[in-house]
């Protein structure tokens, strides 16, 4: 292959720094969502690309649903901090103390809750653009998304009326109150991840790992047992090695049994895999448009 | 290291029942890039509405709208992977009114793949998906020739179908085309040989689309460098970084090298590039389309929209613009309108000043003046610009002959703009004395 020639990867990664550079000249106030996860991982390295020696242009965004996962909280705080990024992290909790989020009754996940969450904070600090780590690959309503994604002043998606985006130029113009969601992975696929964290040497959560953990089988689903999900009558809690594929609320996310402790076990696993990496978060199974429907409130 | 792979983008085209979407659900199926989830949910909805039968074309129809009408909306992209090439599949509906959405996945196609169901052969919309393809100057054709089966796998209806094909591909601007007999439904071509054509010797579609030469698709002839984001660290801490100032931008065309002369645009201000940044480290060249920082050796005042060029191939400059549109909204284009125009890293304002043709994209031919250009058509227009324009004409470079229409208030894209070449380059002197 001549040396003229940019491998996958290149690409991916040449079209990313491209938007993430007209997110910083064209937008006033733009941050970045960042969990800590695979994904938004994988965000934060591209921003270094784009940006350094500068500091990064955005502050980082996490709204914490007081159900992550605590391997996640840490490893994203130790992160932000080692690349000298302001994070703001915006709790579930407070969102419901303060009548900006209401549970129904009975409802015990916060995964819907995260909408009026992360809408106040993108109003309380006026960002008029928010980057996250989403990818067209992981589910059907996300594959018509653009790069580019508009949402009015409600924080709501329109999918029948998306600014078309030709080329590499998009469209960032916003009136106030209204602002754009921005996904420069949208390209990548699970697999792409992995090998791009594996190329740039990226750590990563040690949930994505093997190790030992408490479980119940719920749904056809090895849930982790913590406070938040006690074991039901008559439920077997087995011990299993498993690791998360996908990260979601602790409530919610399906453990897989696996051996890999390496990146490249992780990658041979994919490879190897029967089911894709959303088939093991609880949530997106609600129904065929389960995912549309979130997405439309202003889901990420 | 695992080997280096390379990304081909394709689009696939054809009219509603051409079978686009299980076609796309054949290549993944064959390919072993479905998992069982995806299974699982196709059987799902083939028990609730497919009466058993699954429908290939569940899996890339994803809004609940397009289900239940059982259209495909908006452009779906879908990505697959074969151990020799990474896929974006861009999956453009075929109805009249989504011309929009396949001018908007050809846009960065390497590939287009133009359905034809064999038992209608060329229609309306075969030509014109056909002329989309040219016109947005995608390097390679495939005509798919679909629904074989149903014309008893006849040679001779490929041939005259082709034939068809080539009576009019010769006033196109693409030279790479390829015919594939197939039957997406039973898989026959698709990644497997068909039993069913002896008669045909060339390579199945996916076969072909893992070993077309695309190395070449991207533009390496004349640098240019659109400046995106002035890099400026600011630190006083460090003296490295206190006077660091760099250039951030994707190469547009062309190659640099450490040492090359370059012009920086409008001004005309020559200088030496005295370092190609990146954050893996210094790169002694860098090529179309890679993402870099670039310092000069002479302190310019460069910012973003202005574009630093090779002194080898110059583009041209004008605030007076040719191009052809792709209009994409409901409200038409007449002359007179003004938009905002963005084009490579800059933003002006634009007034169309005339309706030159209006082009019927199932004759190709021009029709003169027209009152003003509907949703979906395709017309020659002529614009004036708040700001001269640098750019190449769309034909010798898809990055810098290339601009959006943005509506003021409502910020909608209204138009995808090609175009047309300069009527003559900037001159290489241009503005030497003022140094």
């Amino acid at each position: 292959m001549s040396s003229y020639h940019l491998d996958h990867l290149g690409y991916l990664e040449t079209e990313a720094i491209h938007i993430m550079r007209e997110v910083a000249a064209e937008f006033e106030r733009p941050c970045l969502l960042f969990s800590g996860g695979k994904d938004s991982i994988c965000l934060l390295r591209l921003a270094e690309k784009a940006f350094r020696p500068a500091d990064l242009p955005t502050p980082f965004l996490n709204v914490d649903t007081g159900h992550h996962f605590p391997e996640l909280n840490e490893f994203r705080d130790r992160r932000a901090a080692q690349l000298g990024g302001k994070l703001i992290v915006r709790k579930v909790e407070d969102a419901i103390a303060a009548g900006i989020a209401v549970p129904s009754p009975g409802e015990i996940s916060r995964n819907r809750l995260q909408i009026p969450t992360l809408l106040a904070a993108i109003e309380e600090f006026r960002f008029d653009c928010a980057i996250g780590g989403a990818r067209r690959d992981e589910e059907k309503a996300r594959a018509k998304e653009w790069f580019f994604s508009f949402r009015d002043a409600f924080g709501q998606w329109d999918p029948k009326n998306q600014r078309p985006e030709v080329w590499n130029i998009y469209n960032g113009r916003v009136n106030p109150g209204e602002h754009m969601r921005v996904f420069p992975l949208s390209n990548w696929t699970e697999m792409d991840v992995w090998e791009y964290i594996r190329r740039e040497q990226l750590q990563v959560p040690t949930i994505y790992f093997s190790h030992r953990r408490k479980c119940v089988r719920r749904n056809g689903q090895w849930l982790p047992v913590t406070d938040l999900l006690p074991p039901r009558e008559k439920e077997e809690v087995r011990d299993l090695v498993v690791r998360v594929r996908t990260i979601g609320d602790i409530i919610s996310t399906g453990m897989v049994e696996s051996p890999a402790n390496t990146i490249d076990d992780i990658l041979a696993e994919i490879a190897a895999a029967r089911v894709t990496e959303r088939g093991t978060r609880a949530d997106d199974k609600s129904g065929e448009a389960a995912m549309e429907d979130r997405k439309k409130q202003g889901y990420f | 290291m695992s080997p280096s792979i390379e990304l081909l983008r394709f689009n696939t085209c054809g009219s509603v029942d051409d079978g686009k979407s299980t076609l796309i659900g054949r290549l993944l199926y064959d390919s072993k890039n479905l998992m069982e989830d995806q299974l699982e949910a196709l059987e799902r909805s083939a028990d609730l509405t497919g009466g058993g039968q699954i429908n290939l074309a569940n899996l890339t129809d994803g809004l609940r709208a397009e289900r239940e009408q059982g259209i495909t909306i908006d452009v779906a992209y879908r990505y697959f992977a074969t151990p020799r090439r990474k896929f974006i599949v861009a999956d453009t509906p075929g109805h009249v009114q989504y011309t929009r959405n396949m001018v908007t996945g050809a846009s960065t196609a390497n590939l287009a793949v133009v359905l034809v169901d064999a038992r209608q052969g060329v229609i309306e919309q075969s030509r014109r998906h056909t002329y989309l393809s040219s016109l947005l100057r995608i390097p390679h054709l495939v005509i798919a020739i679909n629904k074989m089966d149903l014309v008893g796998w006849d040679e001779s209806r490929f041939l005259e179908i082709r034939e068809e094909f080539e009576s009019f591909l010769p006033l196109l601007d693409i030279k790479d085309v390829k015919f594939v007999p197939i039957s997406a439904l039973n898989g026959d071509n698709v990644v497997d040989p068909s039993p069913h054509t002896p008669w045909y010797v060339g390579p199945t579609l996916l076969g072909h689309l893992e070993t077309v030469h695309i190395a070449s698709d991207w533009n390496l002839n004349g640098f240019r460098f659109p400046v995106q984001w002035v890099n400026r660290p600011n630190d006083p801490q460090n003296a490295e970084l206190h006077d660091f100032r760099g250039l951030s931008g994707q190469i547009a065309g062309g190659t640099v090298k450490v040492g090359q002369k370059v012009m920086v645009l409008p001004s005309g201000l020559k200088s030496t590039v005295k370092g190609i940044r990146t954050y893996d480290g210094p790169m002694a060249e860098a090529f179309c389309p890679q993402s870099v920082t670039l310092q000069l050796s002479d302190d310019l005042d460069v910012s973003r929209g202005d574009v630093l060029v090779g002194l080898d191939v110059l583009p041209g400059m004008s605030d007076e613009l040719h191009a052809r549109v792709c209009w994409m909204q409901p409200r038409p284009l007449q002359r007179g309108r003004k938009y905002f125009l963005k084009h490579t890293t800059q933003t002006v304002q634009a007034v169309v000043t005339a309706l030159e043709s209006r082009i019927n994209i199932d004759t190709f031919e021009a029709e003169p003046q027209p009152a003003e250009l509907a949703m979906n058509d395709i017309g020659e227009i002529r614009l004036k610009v708040s700001k001269a324009l640098i750019y190449d004409g769309y034909a010798t470079n898809r990055l810098t002959g290339s601009f959006i229409l943005i509506e003021p208030g409502t910020n909608q894209t209204v138009a995808a703009g090609m175009l047309l070449p300069p009527n003559e380059a900037v001159k290489p002197e241009y503005n030497d004395f003022a140094i």
